[in-house]
């Protein structure tokens, strides 16, 4: 950041951005439910209601289950409507995950990434979202506060979009960002309301326009609902990439659906997100030193997943190394994202080769050595048939 | 059978937008038995209507007089589109007006 910029920044953890995100966007609807670590986003909108910086009404429910419930209901209903969670509680909404997603609710919310139980660990990794990848929401990774902050602000552009109308998560890593202090810049909400005005859901609940919501549907319907969804989800990807350039010329900042960093020279990749991504960044200069030619494929946009951008990034590339914060047990790799992108390299006829790596499982640390020796794998760019658990004690 | 329309026609989020159509859904079709009610014997105690679960019974606004001369201002029939033939009506009728008989014959 240049100097001016960082003198208007002000210091903010990401739960922290994230909340003034919402505050930002005259969100009215907050249901909320304490998880680690997720806590301090809804602890600090509390916070702004209490002292009349926002006015919303702000549901304390006596779950997970019925943060997501209140926060559909009231999207429905045609309020902006947030909620937060992480973990346990991702895991416990799952159920309205794929309920908001069917009724095509388009309500935000953010995840603080975290692992999950048994054994129970507070700690971060990514188990809980890659559970859900197939809820049919839009998911966005955020590797800074600043961009949690940002895409928080873009999620609701993109979901209220009358051709979207989709829920939006998005995640970043619980701890490593989430309780971690970076200079972030946060706008007035009249540029904020400005830029992402609030639409309504066109079929709201209104007792002039009466409509039925959640109905059975039987097997002559059902199929038909859920393949609008494969389409709406598909068909959001150019509004995602409308909306994050619209921000860029707004606010000066955007950031891709993906981003390849260091990319140019590289002979290989290492494909990760959210803190793991902003590590490497940082990471990458003194890794070229060894001479190791690697660059940073960033995943920003996960659903839905824009392949084009994949294939622009790899198609020079001899080696993509794959790094999981998530365990598919028992699947072909056990990396949830490698297994997909070995999908996409037999779709596309790709000539590159993938390297699987599960690590940062229950937040075991990829420390500098770590890194180095990773994308010293994926430099070497031999073959790997199994995943490597890396950092794991033999 | 009725057309069934394209993914592209429908609502999204399988929202209803003309509520009140479930009077369109016929669920009676599936019934073995139905109910014939006797207007002779009924005593219009309305106990049927009350303990149909599908208000498939029907009161009319028809007059009818008995062989004894009795009047009544009203008389019941049953919906075909709305009965599944469970026999609630026949086995709470207290005066035995209701016999379930086959589809086919009734």
């Amino acid at each position: 950041m240049a100097l001016e910029t960082v003198k208007k920044a002000i210091p903010l953890s990401t739960n922290h951005a994230i909340a003034n995100a919402v505050k930002d966007l005259d969100v009215d609807v907050i249901s909320a439910y304490p998880i680690t670590p997720q806590t301090t986003v809804v602890e600090k909108i509390s916070e702004f209601i209490a002292k009349g910086e926002l006015d919303a009404e702000y549901i304390h429910v006596e779950s997970e289950h019925s943060a997501l419930s209140a926060a559909i209901s009231a999207s429905l209903t045609g309020a902006r409507a947030f909620t937060a969670t992480a973990s346990q509680g991702f895991a416990l909404m799952h159920e309205m995950l794929h309920i908001a997603s069917g009724l095509r609710a388009p309500l935000v919310m953010s995840v603080a990434m975290r692992s999950l139980s048994a054994p129970i660990s507070i700690w971060n990794d990514q188990s809980d979202l890659f559970n859900a990848r197939d809820s049919g929401w839009i998911i966005l990774f955020a590797h800074t506060a600043q961009e949690a902050y940002d895409t928080i602000i873009q999620a609701y552009k993109i979901a209220e979009d009358q051709n979207v109308l989709l829920p939006v998560m998005v995640g970043y890593d619980g701890y490593v960002m989430s309780h971690t202090i970076e200079p972030v810049i946060t706008e007035s909400r009249e540029k904020v309301i400005k830029f992402a005005p609030k639409k309504q859901y066109p079929y709201k609940l209104d007792p002039d326009k009466p409509v039925s919501i959640g109905a059975i549907t039987p097997p002559e319907y059902y199929y038909e609902f859920k393949y609008q969804q494969v389409n709406a989800v598909n068909n959001s990807l150019p509004t995602i990439e409308k909306v994050d350039e619209e921000f860029g010329k707004t606010f000066g900042r955007s950031y891709g659906l993906m981003e390849c960093y260091m990319c140019e020279d590289a002979e290989a990749l290492i494909m990760t997100n959210a803190s793991y991504a902003s590590t490497l960044k940082a990471f990458l200069p003194d890794i070229r030193k060894e001479g190791i030619k690697v660059g940073l494929l960033r995943v920003r946009l996960y659903r839905p997943f824009p392949l084009q951008k994949f294939i622009e990034y790899t198609s020079d590339k001899k080696t993509v190394l794959v790094i999981d914060r998530a365990i598919s047990y028992g699947a072909p790799f056990q990396g949830p994202l490698a297994n997909e992108i070995s999908g996409a390299i037999v779709r596309e006829g790709l000539k590159l080769n993938l390297i699987s790596v599960v690590a940062g499982i229950g937040q075991r640390t990829v420390e500098y050595e770590d890194f180095l020796a990773l994308a010293r794998l994926a430099y070497e760019g031999k073959k790997h048939k199994e995943t490597i658990f890396y950092g794991v004690r033999e | 059978m009725e057309k069934l329309v394209s993914f592209k026609d429908m609502a999204p989020g399988g929202i209803v937008v003309n509520p009140g159509n479930s009077l369109e859904y016929k669920t009676g079709d599936w019934k073995v038995l139905i109910p014939v009610i006797n207007q002779e014997t009924c005593t219009r105690c309305r106990i049927c209507w009350y303990v149909c679960p599908d208000n498939a019974i029907l009161e009319l606004d028809k007059e009818y007089t008995t062989k004894k001369n009795r009047k009544y201002k009203v008389s019941y029939d049953v919906s075909s589109d709305f009965c599944k033939g469970c026999g609630m009506c026949a086995q709470e009728c207290p005066v035995k007006a209701i016999e379930m008989v086959p589809v086919e014959v009734a």
